[in-house]
């Protein structure tokens, strides 16, 4: 299991690393423009959350903004503030860590990672895998905004990443022209299929606002998989050879 | 070959054994390396998959603004 340990640990301290920054840049980037966005949820002005009191108030959007319903009843949620945006600091470092697994997983059936050079070429490869290639279908999209059956959008979201990572291992790796064709042709059938739209794209988002929002939510993406990936492979032989 | 390279844990496979243990101590098969992969990987979907995808309304509300930023399917 030393493997194991090895690939943990270089995703642990990369995922960290990489979540911490790009949450940072995320805080000043795309998560202004959400906060825009869910101005535009109702007619009623969002709450806002002056007290910790009112933690499990804050961010409750029943009556105010149907339109952001998520069920029934009072369900937790972090405070607007501090506490939420220590959440995605959080959630940013545990997507980090998830999509770290991930890639040096992946990495190992190579035989691993050997500089930050070759992780970063990883890297963009799970740009175009988690990033690219699902956002062409289903775009980075704003609170507020229609959309399709959220499972049906999960389900190609999962296929395209999945179809997109073995299309692109086939290109690479596929030792003739056959392969790299059949590689193709995998990465674009999900593109073929199309992804679940809404019946009507009619939306209280200025346009403008969305435009912003996809150029920071692809760039910030950028980042943080050339931040991974880099992360990984300058780590990778030197946790390595210690834990193997 | 070399029949005085006893590496711990190696009986079941000392072929495979050796190239791996002139490197390390510890000794790495295909199969034990296929494991650790595996293992890593579907950790690594448990872990996104609880960012990204699950339905708990409170996982969704802690990571909600991470779910647009990074655009996961959201709502």
């Amino acid at each position: 299991m030393s493997l194991f340990r090895t690939i943990l640990l270089v995703a642990l301290v990369a995922g960290i690393a990489t979540g911490v920054a790009s949450a940072a840049v995320h805080l000043f980037t795309t998560v202004p423009l959400i906060l825009k966005a869910e101005t535009f949820e109702g007619s009623e002005a969002a709450p806002a959350a002056d007290s910790a009191t009112h933690a499990t108030e804050a961010h409750s959007h029943d009556a105010a903004t149907p339109a952001h319903d998520h069920g029934d009843g009072e369900e937790w949620g972090p405070a607007d503030g501090f506490e939420r945006n220590a959440y995605t600091v959080l959630a940013t470092v545990l997507t980090a860590f998830g999509f770290g697994l991930l890639l040096v997983a992946a990495t190992e059936l190579k035989g691993g990672l050997a500089s930050w050079r070759e992780g970063i070429l990883w890297g963009l490869a799970g740009f175009a895998v988690f990033t690219l290639a699902p956002g062409l279908g289903l775009p980075p999209e704003l609170p507020a905004m229609p959309a399709a059956d959220l499972m049906a959008r999960q389900l190609w979201w999962i296929g395209t990443a999945a179809a997109t990572a073995i299309g692109l291992a086939l290109l690479v790796y596929g030792r003739s022209p056959l392969l790299a064709a059949l590689g193709v042709l995998i990465i674009l059938a999900p593109h073929a299929i199309g992804a679940p739209q809404p019946a009507s794209h009619d939306s209280p988002i200025p346009e403008s606002l969305h435009h912003s929002f996809v150029v920071a939510s692809v760039a910030v993406s950028f980042l943080f998989w050339v931040l991974l990936g880099g992360l990984s492979g300058w780590l990778r032989p030197r946790l390595g050879a210690r834990a193997a | 070959m070399n029949r005085l390279n006893v590496a711990p844990q190696s009986a079941a496979q000392p072929a495979a054994a050796q190239s791996a243990a002139a490197q390390s101590a510890a000794v790495e098969t295909p199969a034990s390396r296929a494991l650790a992969i595996t293992f890593a990987a579907l950790l690594g979907v448990f872990v996104v998959g609880g960012v990204g995808f699950s339905h708990i309304a409170a996982a969704h509300n802690a990571a909600h603004d991470v779910r647009h930023a990074v655009s996961f399917p959201c709502h």
